[in-house]
């Protein structure tokens, strides 16, 4: 219940400081042509006993290529470049679109829209509310399809930095992806 | 008087007789004519029914240009128009109402279907493997797709029978549709509901497939456009950049082509192409031919006249056929008349050269030689009787009736309708003016020998250093599909992952059960070579539909309710997903323990049947199945078929009454062709022989005999050497073609060996005409894009002409002629 007691909090100010805010965020971001980091993702489920947690590296280079390299506990690798969704796994790959995965679509798209500062793509998918400053900012992000699994998710991030990517389900089974090390250029 | 008569009497009934032939006769129109006729029996049988069979039937479907949304677009919406028609099957274009019902399948039947069940599956160590596996890809970017079916199928068997059924050659899916590799395509399968024969339901479907092509392209499904712009319309930047698309759909759709390929295609696009060709091109050489002899006779009545013998000998040869092989073959028909074209010649020679002659010096003088250049022609046709294709056989016949026909009505009838004020064109200072022309060479005799020898000498010399690569030796050499079709349709196959089948294992038996316990046990013995990366991989009917003892084993395998969960508490100890969670899986094992199995009813609505069905054949008391082989590399097909055999030859005995054998349908077919193709060159040769032996009778001299050849088979040789210089390799069309210069040109011969002197100045002109005529109607085939056609026009054209010039250069023997004429005419 912590995100709506958040909302409800931060509400008012947030609609208000949106426009420009966002905007700022975003020209701040989409100066990085490339960047890199590593990341500690946990999912929370409630098929688990205990969540289950996976590492690896996280590299963006703009316009539109996002990876995701899981390196444990299974080496796997997802590659978004443009439309196209390119997944590794036990020596294997296929490739596919984008839209014929709207489980992950949220996620990455997500998150590439918004590590390339690009605003009117992330607006497409999502309902955009921001909170805090540039200095410590969190995007809220809503999917607007009716359909989609994914009830919101939130990015947290310091400046041009992503530091935080929580995925919350409808269902209320969640991720949790903890960036490290972000080195930008 | 009576003569007359009787002689109109015999030749009308011989008509009518031919003519009530002809209607009751039965016609096909495929090419099976160029298939060979006889080969074994089991290959009989698997041509026949891959023919019928479900790959018969498949279109392949590709649409190129524009832009990708719009061309998912326009699959989507063909799709949904080519499912509501009845000619098709089905329709598959990766949409997922389709691999839905496919999923629900899989899941549903999923413990009898799954390679991976048996007694030690689900015991405890098999579960706990099962389980930390399904727990990483828990994690995993797709798993929480996973995440709805791990309580129902913690083990995975729904995904890795999916990932089974679908290979890695399956497309990619993109908006909904299927592309290609790069992108560049979206694809579709559809599939025909007639038989493959039938190539009239066949045309049917593609005119639909057309229809729904420029239907979609004019106003694309505006689904997906509309759906963006919506949720755009809160964006105001979005909405607008989405605006076009929604305000002219059919832009979006612009440069978005049409791409077909697939057997029922090419059958389709074969029967129009021959028709077209052959009647089109008939037709136009029909109208110059006619128009160079009207220009001559000027007269409608002799033209009409000038055609009965080879009208006669049609009919006679189309007769002949269906009398001697009980069906006619279409291409008999569209080549037949231009075989025995030879026969306009006759009615040529007798109004032009004997016009100047009355009927009984026609008899004396020139008939004879007539006779013997139709004889020669008949012996070199009788050569291809005996070959082993059908369509040459029926062409051998029907140019045999033909042109006994036509001579006999040309020596026989014309005589007695022939006009008593015939208005000739007067050809007389065409011949005389040819005739002085060769008397001119006569001097420099001795140089044109030279040169003739010289050119033999190239010829024979260009053809021995050729004689590796002279003849192809593929099949595929007489099919009527131009190289740019075939490779459209190699380019669609790799994309759509659906090799053409050139290698495959064949299992027989006398029951479907049968034939699926062999394959399962045949797909069991590749598996090293799949893992040795030697073989790509093995499709395999039962991978669809396991045989009943396997079923049975894999039910027999699974654990009650009370076990399983007991191992369940012991398998999840240790591990992070919480088994008390999968009351369904137990639910669902238990409840397959007593499920019915699976019989090929079961697969009813999905895309598997199509599958399962395009491997397994039925025949009474017979039942095929068919294991096609994918090679490693799909960048080089080659499959080392030797080694597949090998292990098959070490699988143990076989159940009674099945077995299983390894194909290479490319390799066997060309094997049989090269067979015919020797088979061919040796009757043609024989035929030579024959000629030889004629020409010595009907002259008692060898030395005669040899001056008539001669220029013929320099003709041949230096077409032959042409066109091997031109890099074309010749096939069994090319080979006919030589047949034919020998064939016409030695009525050119024979003329000019005739008389001392060389021909009558009108006899020339005869000739002249009777050459120009072929010449211009075989030219014409070279326009065709049919390559048997082209083959043969190429062949021809050139070489009557040649042999025409050869003949009159080497053979003529006038004196240097009246050179007062000459000044007189200047």
């Amino acid at each position: 219940m912590r995100p709506c007691v958040l909302l409800l909090a931060l509400g008012l100010q947030g609609a208000a400081a949106a426009a420009d805010d966002i905007d700022s965020l975003m020209q701040l971001l989409a100066q990085h042509r490339h960047g890199e980091a590593s990341f500690v993702e946990q999912h929370f489920m409630k098929l688990l006993k205990r969540p289950v947690e996976s590492l690896g590296e996280l590299r963006f280079d703009a316009p539109d290529r996002l990876e995701k390299r899981t390196l444990e506990p299974q080496p796997e690798d997802l590659v978004l470049e443009g439309d196209e969704l390119r997944m590794t796994r036990h020596g294997r790959t296929r490739t596919a679109s984008l839209a014929d995965y709207p489980q992950i679509r949220p996620l990455i798209e997500g998150m590439r829209a918004t590590l390339a500062g690009d605003r009117a793509g992330l607006e497409r998918l999502f309902e955009v509310q921001f909170f805090g400053d540039l200095a410590r900012w969190t995007l809220l992000l809503v999917p607007r399809a009716p359909d989609s699994r994914v009830a919101r998710v939130q990015i947290e991030g310091a400046r041009d930095a992503l530091l935080l990517v929580e995925v919350r389900e409808r269902d209320g089974d969640r991720s949790l992806l903890t960036l490290r090390g972000h080195a930008a250029r | 008087m009576r003569g007359r008569a009787a002689i109109l009497a015999v030749w009308l009934l011989g008509l009518a007789l031919a003519l009530l032939v002809v209607v009751r006769a039965h016609y096909i129109a495929d090419l099976s004519g160029f298939l060979p006729a006889r080969p074994t029996p089991m290959q009989q049988l698997l041509v026949e029914q891959l023919r019928e069979g479900a790959g018969a039937r498949t279109v392949m479907i590709a649409l190129e240009g524009g832009t990708a949304t719009a061309r998912a677009a326009v699959s989507r919406s063909m799709a949904a128009t080519l499912r509501a028609e009845p000619a098709f099957e089905s329709i598959a274009n990766g949409d997922s109402a389709e691999s839905e019902a496919d999923r629900r399948f899989v899941f549903e039947h999923r413990y009898l279907l799954s390679p991976a069940i048996d007694v030690g599956h689900f015991s405890v160590p098999g579960l706990h493997q099962a389980l930390a596996e399904t727990t990483d890809a828990l994690a995993s970017p797709g798993g929480e797709w996973l995440k709805d079916l791990v309580p129902h199928d913690p083990t995975g068997e729904t995904l890795a029978i999916i990932d089974r059924l679908a290979g890695e050659r399956a497309p990619h899916v993109r908006d909904g549709a299927w592309v290609s590799a790069d992108g560049a395509r979206a694809l579709m399968i559809a599939q025909i509901a007639a038989p493959g024969s039938d190539l009239d339901a066949a045309s049917t479907a593609l005119a639909a497939i057309r229809a729904a092509f420029a239907a979609a392209a004019r106003a694309p499904e505006s689904g997906s456009a509309r759906s963006d712009a919506g949720t755009a319309s809160a964006g105001a930047a979005s909405a607008g950049a989405a605006r076009p698309s929604v305000a002219s759909p059919s832009a979006a759709s612009a440069g978005v082509r049409l791409l077909l390929s697939g057997p029922p295609v090419f059958a389709v696009a074969s029967r129009t192409q021959i028709e077209q060709a052959a009647v089109r091109l008939s037709i136009a050489g029909s109208v110059l031919v006619l128009g160079v002899l009207l220009s001559v006779y000027r007269s409608l009545g002799a033209l009409l006249l000038g055609l009965a013998p080879v009208a006669s000998g049609a009919l006679v040869g189309i007769a002949a056929v269906a009398l001697t092989f009980g069906v006619v073959h279409g291409t008999t028909l569209g080549f037949g008349s231009t075989l025995i074209g030879e026969s306009v010649d006759y009615s040529i020679y007798f109004f032009i050269g004997a016009s100047a002659l009355t009927a009984s010096l026609w008899r004396t003088q020139l008939w004879p030689t007539v006779r013997l250049g139709m004889l020669v022609s008949v012996c070199g046709f009788a050569s291809l009787v005996p070959a082993g294709f059908p369509g040459l056989a029926q062409l051998g016949v029907y140019s045999i009736g033909g042109l006994l026909t036509a001579a006999g009505v040309t020596r026989f009838v014309l005589p007695v309708l022939r006009p008593r004020q015939l208005a000739l064109r007067d050809l007389t200072p065409l011949g005389t003016r040819c005739a002085r022309l060769l008397g001119r060479t006569r001097r420099s005799r001795g140089r044109v020998q030279g040169c003739a020898v010289l050119l033999g000498a190239a010829a024979i010399l260009i053809l021995v250093l050729e004689r590796q690569r002279l003849w192809s030796h593929e099949l595929s050499s007489l099919s009527p599909i131009p190289p740019s079709a075939q490779q459209l349709d190699a380019r669609l196959r790799a994309d759509l992952g659906a090799a053409d089948v050139a290698q495959l294992i064949v299992v027989h038996g006398s029951s479907l059960e049968s034939v699926l316990r062999e394959a399962e046990r045949t797909a069991e013995a590749l598996a090293p070579l799949i893992q040795a990366h030697l073989v790509g991989g093995v499709d395999n009917p039962a991978n669809f539909l396991p045989s009943r003892q396997t079923q049975l084993a894999r039910r027999a395998s699974l654990p009650d309710a009370a076990t399983l969960r007991q191992r369940l508490r012991t398998a999840g100890a240790g591990l992070a997903l919480d088994t008390e969670q999968l009351e369904p899986f137990v639910r669902d094992v238990d409840a397959a323990r007593g499920a019915a199995l699976l019989a090929p009813e079961s697969l009813r609505g999905t895309s598997i049947e199509a599958g399962f069905e395009a491997l397994v054949l039925e025949a009474p008391d017979h039942w095929t199945a068919l294991l096609p082989l994918h090679a490693a590399d799909p960048l080089h097909p080659a499959i080392d078929t030797p080694q597949v055999r090998a292990v098959l030859a070490q699988l143990p005995p076989a159940l009674p009454g099945s077995e299983a054998h390894v194909l290479d349908l490319k390799a066997e077919s060309d094997a049989l062709y090269e067979n015919y193709l020797r088979a061919a060159l040796r009757g043609a040769a024989g035929g030579l022989c024959a000629i030889v032996l004629l020409i010595v009778l009907a002259r008692r001299s060898l030395q005669d005999a040899l001056r008539v050849l001669a220029p013929l088979l320099l003709a041949v040789l230096t077409v032959a050497a042409s066109l091997a210089l031109a890099g074309v390799q010749l096939t069994l069309m090319h080979l006919v073609g030589l047949l034919l210069i020998v064939a016409v040109g030695s009525n050119y011969a024979l003329f000019f060996t005739d008389a001392l002197e060389g021909p009558a100045p009108l006899t020339l002109a005869s000739l002249i005409v009777a050459n120009v005529s072929t010449v211009l109607g075989f030219g014409l085939l070279m326009l065709s894009h049919v390559p048997v056609l082209t083959a043969l026009g190429a062949t021809v054209a050139p070489g009557t002409l040649l042999a025409l010039l050869l003949s009159a250069l080497l053979l003529d023997r006038r004196s240097a002629g009246p050179e007062p004429r000459e000044a007189h005419d200047a």
